[in-house]
């Protein structure tokens, strides 16, 4: 074997190994967040009891879990009945391999013990591919997961569970549309596809979130119907509903359904805070954007902060998560369905032509590609979004049913 | 098909789903910065101010004592009368000096309804309702509080409404 191959397959494995281990450990820590950010919004404590701070509550969770009778229905798919609960867990997963987590580690050119001789020419960057397909490959992969709700209300083998997983998807499959049509807005800003790139891009203008304000926001609700999510969690509705799609699992097939709405949560954030909001980029520096040559303190602590910043600002959409569900009440399903079609989905096929001719003209009239392009998109943002807001605020979406029916008093 | 659902005549400002959700938002951020309300019972309890029980408040029962330890009562059969519940047993009993006392005095704390009428019939404020609540037991039988045990609580009585001053104040 080549030095060059194992320094590779060094590199892959760590990352792999890594990315995998910090990620789950990150959805019991969000899970934490999540209740004990619950309790506080609610002057509650939330769960204290096991380990420091209630840390270890979802280890003894998932436990319980574990030790508990798997139930397959009589009459389900059984096949489909145990792969739907990977389909659904291993997407959220997966779309992290694309994504960026701080700034690239120097090449390296060692002898290390057992392996002997390894050598890595180029930057090692902080992601597990760095795919030139990463947009493609973000959305193929997020529809994946439709398949493990829909599959698993089918292969229950209960009409309950399959009219649930038929409402999930639909919501699904709807929203799909619209945060392909806002990435699309990313995507011509970009110009190139790998989500290094992307961050790269914003490093030298500025963040997408100025640039593509309205692509952000309609972004950010599409995610949150995708994640099913207050103020979209009609798929599982638990005030109102027996769980939907996933009535029948029972003991960790259940508990996957949970989990995967975190990790997805968290792939989301990330997702958000790289497309939008720099990835890695320190904000008002230029400092963490330069490449790294060799092995210095510099380089480790750049690799350090950027990966801090990154995780910041994950952490602060992951909050922002709970906090809007702590606070929006759901939607009806009818409202749902306007918000998606008749709302989000025009918005966002005129979003894209809008700033297509924007981009075009920025690029006739010679505009160099810095922070004056960003701010000048950022100018044609701005009475889009107020169009929105207004648009919005005319009471458009409690009213969804206003003009379609008039109710015979 | 469109759902038919009755839409209320409500001024715009007020239905606006937008500022409804930041206003929503304003006022769930700003309960981060509260007190929990939650008290951690086992560690904390009321005696230690977090919240108490009211001074009114009528537990399992105490019988007080006078100062050679004996209990105030003196068998007048004034309580198990007045008791809603029929939950006090009381067998008279009478000494060489022709003094009344409890030879049986059981209260069942199970039938016992917590009224406090036989705290406020009782004529040498013997018996009394207590401030107290901490009362698991391992065997239903435990719950029958004899003498002996209801002369050894120590918890602090209830104060009882007092009609004159019926806020307590």
């Amino acid at each position: 074997m080549s030095p060059e191959l194992k320094g590779l397959l060094l590199v892959s494995v760590i990352q792999v190994v890594g990315l995998f281990a910090a990620l789950l450990t990150g959805v019991i820590l969000v899970v934490w967040i999540e209740r004990r950010g619950s309790a506080l919004l609610q002057d509650r404590r939330g769960p204290n009891r096991v380990g420091p701070f209630g840390l270890l509550q979802n280890v003894a969770d998932g436990l319980k879990n574990l030790i508990k009778e798997e139930v397959v229905p009589a009459g389900a798919d059984k096949v489909l009945f145990q792969l739907a609960p990977l389909l659904s867990f291993v997407p959220s997963l997966i779309m992290f391999a694309v994504i960026p987590f701080a700034a690239p580690l120097p090449p390296f050119d060692i002898t290390l013990p057992l392996l002997g001789h390894v050598v890595h020419q180029a930057p090692v960057a902080a992601m597990v591919a760095d795919l030139p397909i990463g947009f493609l490959f973000i959305i193929a992969v997020s529809s994946v997961a439709v398949y493990g709700v829909v599959l698993a209300g089918w292969s229950s083998n209960s009409k309950y569970s399959l009219l649930g997983g038929l409402r999930a998807s639909a919501q699904m499959i709807s929203y799909e549309l619209t945060i392909g049509l806002s990435l699309v807005v990313v995507l011509l800003l970009a110009g190139n596809v790998p989500l290094s790139q992307v961050v790269g891009f914003q490093q030298r203008t500025v963040w997408f979130v100025l640039a593509a304000t309205l692509g952000y926001i309609l972004f950010h609700i599409a995610a949150f119907a995708e994640t099913n999510r207050l103020p979209f969690d009609l798929p599982e509705a638990e005030a109102e509903l027996v769980a939907g799609y996933h009535a029948e699992y029972s003991a960790m097939k259940y508990a996957m359904y949970p989990l995967s709405e975190f990790a997805a949560l968290i792939t989301m954030s990330a997702l958000i805070a790289t497309l939008f909001f720099g990835g890695w980029d320190i904000p008002f520096t230029h400092w963490d954007e330069q490449v790294a040559t060799a092995w210095t303190g510099e380089a480790v602590a750049r690799f350090l902060l950027t990966n801090l910043a990154f995780l910041g600002k994950t952490l602060f959409f992951v909050w922002v998560y709970v906090w809007v569900r702590w606070t929006v009440p759901r939607f009806r399903y009818d409202q749902l369905m306007y918000l998606g079609w008749k709302v989000l989905l025009p918005v966002a096929l005129a979003y894209v032509v809008v700033m297509a001719a924007a981009v075009l003209l920025l690029e006739r009239a010679g505009v160099p590609q810095d922070w004056r392009y960003g701010m000048a998109l950022f100018l044609v943002n701005i009475p889009l979004v107020a169009a929105l807001v207004l648009g919005l605020d005319r009471q458009r979406l409690i009213a969804g049913t206003r003009r379609r029916t008039r109710v015979e008093a | 098909m469109a759902i038919g659902v009755k839409r209320m005549r409500r001024p715009e400002r007020d239905v606006s789903y937008l500022r409804a959700t930041l206003k929503g938002m304003a006022v769930t951020f700003r309960h981060v910065f509260r007190r929990a309300v939650t008290m951690q019972y086992p560690e904390q309890t009321a005696q230690e101010g977090f919240w108490s029980i009211d001074p009114r408040w009528r537990g399992t029962h105490r019988m007080l004592t006078d100062e050679q330890g004996r209990a105030k009562c003196v068998a007048c059969g004034l309580c198990p009368q007045i008791c809603p519940a029929n939950c006090i047993k009381l067998v008279p009993g009478e000494d060489e000096q022709g003094n009344r006392y409890p030879l049986i005095y059981e209260i069942d704390e199970f039938r016992c309804v917590f009224c406090g009428y036989c705290q406020e019939v009782c004529p040498e404020e013997a018996i009394h309702v207590g401030v107290h609540y901490e009362n698991a037991e391992y065997d239903r039988e435990r719950f029958v509080y004899d003498l002996e045990r209801l002369c050894a609580q120590t918890h602090p009585v209830s104060t009882l409404w007092d009609p004159s001053d019926p806020k307590g104040e």
